[in-house]
């Protein structure tokens, strides 16, 4: 088992004929990932690859059996990208997209939640790898094999920091779900931490936050109360100066609110383990699953 | 981005909240000149991004010329809190009968916007939350349903605001979510919003942040400075697209990813040394922009030593050791360099680097053992 992704995803692109969206796209593809189609209006008729271009989501849905999304296109088309994707009865979306409006993020953010059925993963995120089965997004899957360690994070570079130290001491991962690093991430980590809790295959969740906004305090509360799998923690940026935006749109320490220490101790406050580098986090890791 | 009080206001204005008269001035002549327009008396007040003007001395009230003058001279230059004063604006001066508070802040946890507001104005909200909670009346927006009238009405009513300005309050409130909106801003924040003698409503004071990442759509606040808080080493990454803050220490990070970098950071200080900047070259980073980012890197004179932590994915490490041996080849570093390269092509990265021999440069096989040797070259 792993979460999200495997080998039921019927993925189509959004941004599938632009530079990056191909040059991932074939990624996945190669990786075994059944990509059954791509959208950009206007291209229909195409193919990259073998992989059919149409100019809606809802022909894709209908022609192929689409079931999961992924959003390549610039920030100003990604929000409609989005809200298209879920009109055509799509489940699940990754976004990877950087620089989305916080306003459009708002607005469809409010959008999914009424709906009710439609999960966002991201936006600003590097996607989801299930080891072995399927790869939706930018992840370099040859450092990551099959095995027990559920991986979610706000950082792409940060996760495969992580997932390499666990990878050099003997761990493969069920599921590395990167949430993204903006202001209103579709997925929280509760959403995803929930799903490893019901993964028989996941027996360690690891879990990487960064500075800004409460999602890791809120995590905290919901780990305490509702996981009984063990839980390690990671909080990037405790040397960050307040008000400064340290890369990712949502990593900002905004007065005293969001500091990396205040997380680390609503986590330690839970009985999450904190690492304090990566390689901590591995040791942890080790500590609890045997070496 | 924050906006200065003056730009502030201008963006206000444009959407119709009423703001007293006022203009901006760089220069002693200038504020006499916008303040002759007006008619005395003036405010002159300092334009930098930081609360406590008015007790440091930055806002001053001008009765007739020679005292505009006067306050000018004294303000242009002026340092408050580590911020060098160049610019000023001149408002008429209002009479104020009361002081009240109103904001929207767009609300991470709550994944909504924000509504704020209080009778108790002009004073540090931050405070009254503490002191007294129940001051401040909050509501949440549906970002979809918008700002309705009941919103602000109920707002007014549970603030206790004057009976016979709740119209007018309410009227301001309704103008300031659609600048928030329209403008695509993170907060706008009127602190005082006061009321006059005549029962007219206005936003003296303006705080405004706006979304970086919707600055496309707006290009005329894409262009908006603040000469005062900008820092030279920023400036000039902001120009090459690099992704840069400027720290206070000695040991220049670059890194790939942001997650990485504020890691990086973190490491380095655990190990003893000061970051003096957090720098991140992107996914996918080419020789190109890595070359552009170490030119960055070392025009910060602080920096004695510089770590160079990569993890590939999308990335790829003979790109950044080129990029590297660029820059040596086109700026020779005068400090040692400490490089840990992971991931994509990490081999052949190590191997260029090697093969350059490059004076100075040193290698390390982990996060950590990178850290420990920056801080150690850095001391030496």
């Amino acid at each position: 088992m792993s979460i999200l992704v495997d080998k039921d995803t019927r993925l189509c692109v959004s941004g599938i004929t632009g530079r990056e969206g191909t040059f991932h796209t074939l990624n996945n593809k190669r990786y075994g990932t059944n990509v059954v189609a791509g959208v950009t209006p206007g291209k229909e008729g195409q193919d990259v690859d073998g992989i059919p271009v149409y100019n809606t989501f809802r022909k894709a849905v209908d022609e192929h059996g689409a079931n999961t999304a992924m959003i390549f296109v610039p920030p100003r088309f990604a929000a409609d990208s989005i809200l298209e994707a879920a009109d055509a009865g799509i489940k699940l979306i990754v976004a990877i997209t950087e620089g989305i409006p916080a306003h459009d993020e708002l607005r469809v953010y409010t959008h999914l939640k009424r709906l009710g059925d439609v999960r966002l993963v991201g936006p600003n995120c590097p996607g989801i790898l299930s080891p072995g089965k399927a790869n939706v997004g930018i992840i370099p899957a040859a450092f990551f094999k099959e095995g027990n360690v559920g991986v979610v994070s706000r950082s792409g570079t940060l996760t495969y920091q992580i997932g390499n130290e666990l990878a050099q001491r003997g761990f493969g991962n069920s599921s590395i779900v990167g949430i993204g690093g903006d202001p209103v991430p579709g997925s929280s980590f509760i959403d995803i931490i929930e799903l490893f809790e019901n993964d028989p295959q996941t027996e360690l969740i690891v879990m990487s936050g960064e500075i800004g906004g409460s999602a890791e305090e809120e995590a905290a509360e919901y780990i305490a109360a509702n996981v009984s799998k063990p839980v390690v923690g990671y909080i990037a940026g405790f040397t960050a100066p307040p008000g400064k935006t340290m890369g990712h749109a949502g990593a900002i320490v905004s007065g005293s609110q969001g500091t990396a220490a205040a997380k680390a101790e609503a986590l330690e406050s839970k009985g999450v383990r904190v690492g304090r580098t990566p390689t901590q986090v591995a040791d942890i890791a080790v500590e609890i699953l045997g070496g | 981005m924050d906006l200065l009080e003056y730009q502030g206001k201008q963006l206000f204005a444009r959407h119709g909240v009423p703001v007293p008269r006022g203009g901006y001035a760089a220069t002693v002549d200038e504020a006499v000149d916008v303040a002759d327009g007006l008619g005395y008396p003036v405010v002159v007040k300092a334009q930098v991004q930081i609360g406590g003007r008015g007790k440091a001395g930055g806002i001053k009230i001008a009765q007739d010329r020679d005292e505009c003058r006067a306050h000018a001279e004294a303000i242009l230059g002026m340092d408050i809190r580590g911020l060098t004063v160049r610019e000023l604006w001149i408002e008429e001066a209002s009479d104020i009968a009361s002081e009240y508070y109103a904001s929207f802040v767009f609300d991470r946890a709550a994944k909504a916007t924000l509504a704020m507001l209080s009778t108790k104005g002009g004073m540090d909200i931050e405070a009254v939350a503490e002191e007294d909670p129940s001051a401040i009346a909050r509501l949440h927006i549906d970002p979809l349903l918008g700002f309705q009238d009941y919103h602000a009405r109920r707002l007014c009513f549970e603030a206790g605001v004057d009976a016979d300005v709740v119209r007018p309050v309410s009227a301001l409130l309704a103008k300031l979510y659609e600048a928030y909106v329209a403008e695509e801003a993170m907060l706008v924040e009127v602190n005082p919003l006061i009321i006059k003698q005549d029962r007219s409503v206005a936003a003296l004071d303006a705080k405004v942040t706006l979304d970086d990442n919707a600055l496309f759509r707006h290009p005329e606040n894409a262009e908006l400075r603040n000469p005062s808080a900008e820092d030279p080493q920023e400036q000039m990454a902001k120009e090459r697209g690099l992704t840069y803050v400027k720290l206070d220490g000695d040991i220049g990070i670059l890194g790939n990813g942001a997650g990485l970098v504020m890691s990086t950071l973190d490491v380095v200080a655990q190990a003893g040394g000061r970051p003096a900047n957090f720098l991140d070259a992107g996914g996918g980073s080419k020789a190109e922009a890595i070359t552009s980012a170490v030119e960055v890197i070392l025009s910060d004179p602080k920096v004695k030593a510089v770590l160079f932590n990569i993890f590939g994915g999308i990335t790829r490490c003979d790109e950044v050791a080129r990029g590297l041996i660029t820059a040596f080849e086109q700026i020779k570093p005068q400090v040692p360099f400490v490089v840990r390269l992971d991931g994509t092509n990490d081999q052949e990265g190590r191997q260029l680097l090697a093969d350059a021999n490059l004076p100075n440069v040193h290698t390390a096989a982990t996060m950590d053992e990178a850290a420990s040797k920056v801080v150690e070259v850095a001391r030496a």
